[in-house]
């Protein structure tokens, strides 16, 4: 702050306190001039009692008077005076910062260095990722982790980026973006009923129309390079495994359809650079543990 | 004290009032406008595109800021979960800026890059379909309406006059930028910005 504006600061906070001041106090009158006297006004007819402020009152605004004063040396106010406490909001938060992390740092590390599969294992270390999932995954995956059309299910243990706990940490950190182009310029409309006939066949379904044998030669052709030739998808790509009945865009063979002509984007933000490692790691282990922990003691979760 | 002159003079009654009132706001305000902190755009700034820009209008339109904040505090309680804490130099190319002051939603400063785009799109069509305990009102209309992008160039070049430093290209191809894309991508163009230039590792 240039002097100029530290002095504008100074001068009109300390005239104004001391305007103040001195309203209230060349104002003041401590004896009534008698229980009727007036102060002489008149406002169409109506007249005004001529009595000293009542001490209490009076005494009020000398306290405030002297909070101020005090509250000018002690805190930043006066220009570029910084007060003698040296408070500023932001030391005042790295204050609070510095002693959440005496407090909860340690319980971080300690996890920290565990292996994903025990702090999986572990009650405590399940409720904070819990927490930190209801507070960061939820709003996507749901408040249960079973997703909802277009965001994946995370306790099926069925995965597009991987299941190790490596790829769920690379997923968390960098994020992910799986796009599956749109195909109905190449393949025509025939073809997209065709291929979805297909596709409903690899796990066992039956489509309403289209000629499996043409969607097989159009699948091979176009499909496989993402989705396998045998349609186990591939998780370099996040291609979806396409023979195990779990759609991530609808099982209808509408929905199918619609995703083959005009294809999906997909993305998983990154949270690199807004979650800690140590709470990354709370919440691989966490969802890791959504599908591989046995059922009973997730049902009893 | 003779209080009679300044009683049957409106006038002078008017004038001494704003007086009084105004040591507050050239203490607190004035000064603000000439300081480096609150003038001086943080580094990477750039202003909103066409489609951004359009977005933030849809924004205000629809009173986004009459629930949501855009004004993190510098409280652990508020970095912990929206990230670092707003910086006046944020703010410099926004007018008016939209910081709130009412949070019946979470702050939106730092909500840039925090979802996909197709989570706000379903989130906005119908708040429910993603978080099913949501009481935000669902915003179907901005899938069906289109911007036409007639004010857009207009918009940017009052906004250059205030010191958002636009180009010329910028404001010659607002409208073509803008033109027949739904209201919709313009809005999720504006949220997926928002506060995505300091980083902080909660």
């Amino acid at each position: 702050m240039s002097n100029f504006w530290s002095a504008w600061i100074i001068v009109l906070t300390v005239l104004t306190l001391a305007g103040n001041a001195w309203v209230l106090l060349a104002n003041r009158k401590t004896v009534s001039r008698g229980p009727d006297t007036t102060t002489g006004h008149n406002y169409d007819g109506i007249e005004e009692y001529d009595n000293p402020l009542p001490a209490w009152w009076f005494w009020s605004f000398v306290l405030l008077f002297l909070f101020s004063i005090g509250y000018l040396i002690a805190y930043p106010g006066l220009g570029s005076f910084k007060g003698l406490l040296g408070w500023t909001q932001v030391n005042q938060l790295e204050k609070e910062l510095a002693a959440a992390q005496e407090r909860y740092g340690p319980i971080f590390d300690r996890y920290a260095a565990m292996p994903i599969e025990e702090v999986a294992q572990d009650p405590q270390a399940r409720q904070m990722g819990q927490r930190l999932f209801a507070n960061n995954c939820s709003q996507c995956h749901g408040v249960d982790a079973r997703g909802s059309f277009g965001f994946p299910n995370l306790t099926d243990n069925d995965w597009l980026w991987g299941s190790s706990p490596e790829q769920i940490r690379q997923t968390i950190t960098h994020g992910r973006q799986g796009v599956m182009p749109g195909w109905e310029s190449v393949l025509g409309n025939k073809g997209v009923v065709d291929v979805t006939a297909y596709v409903l066949s690899l796990s066992g379904r039956e489509a309403p129309a289209g000629d499996i044998n043409a969607g097989e030669q159009a699948y091979k052709t176009v499909c496989a390079t993402c989705h396998g030739p045998e349609g186990k998808g591939d998780i370099a790509f996040g291609a979806p495994n396409l023979t195990d009945d779990i759609w991530l865009y609808g099982s209808s063979p509408a929905w199918i359809q619609q995703t083959v002509r005009y294809g999906r984007n997909n993305v998983m933000p990154a949270f690199g650079e807004n979650l800690e490692p140590a709470k990354i790691h709370l919440l691989v282990a966490y969802v890791w543990g959504l599908s591989n922990l046995d059922a009973k003691e997730t049902a009893s979760r | 004290m003779n209080h009679d002159i300044v009683e049957r003079h409106v006038g002078l009654l008017v004038v001494l009032t704003f007086v009084a009132l105004s040591f507050g706001g050239l203490v607190e305000i004035v000064p603000l406008m000439f300081q480096k902190q609150t003038t001086q755009p943080i580094e990477g700034l750039r202003p909103l595109t066409a489609l951004q820009l359009e977005g933030r209008d849809i924004y205000m339109r629809e009173g986004c800021a009459n629930c949501h904040s855009q004004m993190i505090r510098a409280l652990r309680s508020e970095t912990e979960r929206y990230g670092h804490y707003s910086v006046a130099g944020e703010s410099v190319y926004d007018f008016p800026h939209l910081w709130g002051s009412k949070r019946t939603g979470p702050d939106l400063a730092r909500v840039g890059e925090r979802y996909s785009d197709e989570w706000h799109r379903a989130h906005l069509y119908n708040p429910r379909d993603v978080v099913p305990e949501s009481n935000m009102p669902a915003y179907p209309w901005l899938f069906e309406r289109t911007l036409d992008g007639k004010h857009t160039a207009r918009k940017m070049e009052v906004l250059r006059k205030l010191g958002v430093p636009y180009t010329d290209e910028d404001i010659a191809g607002a409208q073509e930028a803008v033109a027949g894309k739904p209201e919709i991508d313009a809005l999720v163009a504006y949220l997926q910005q928002l506060g995505t230039l300091l980083k902080f590792q909660r």
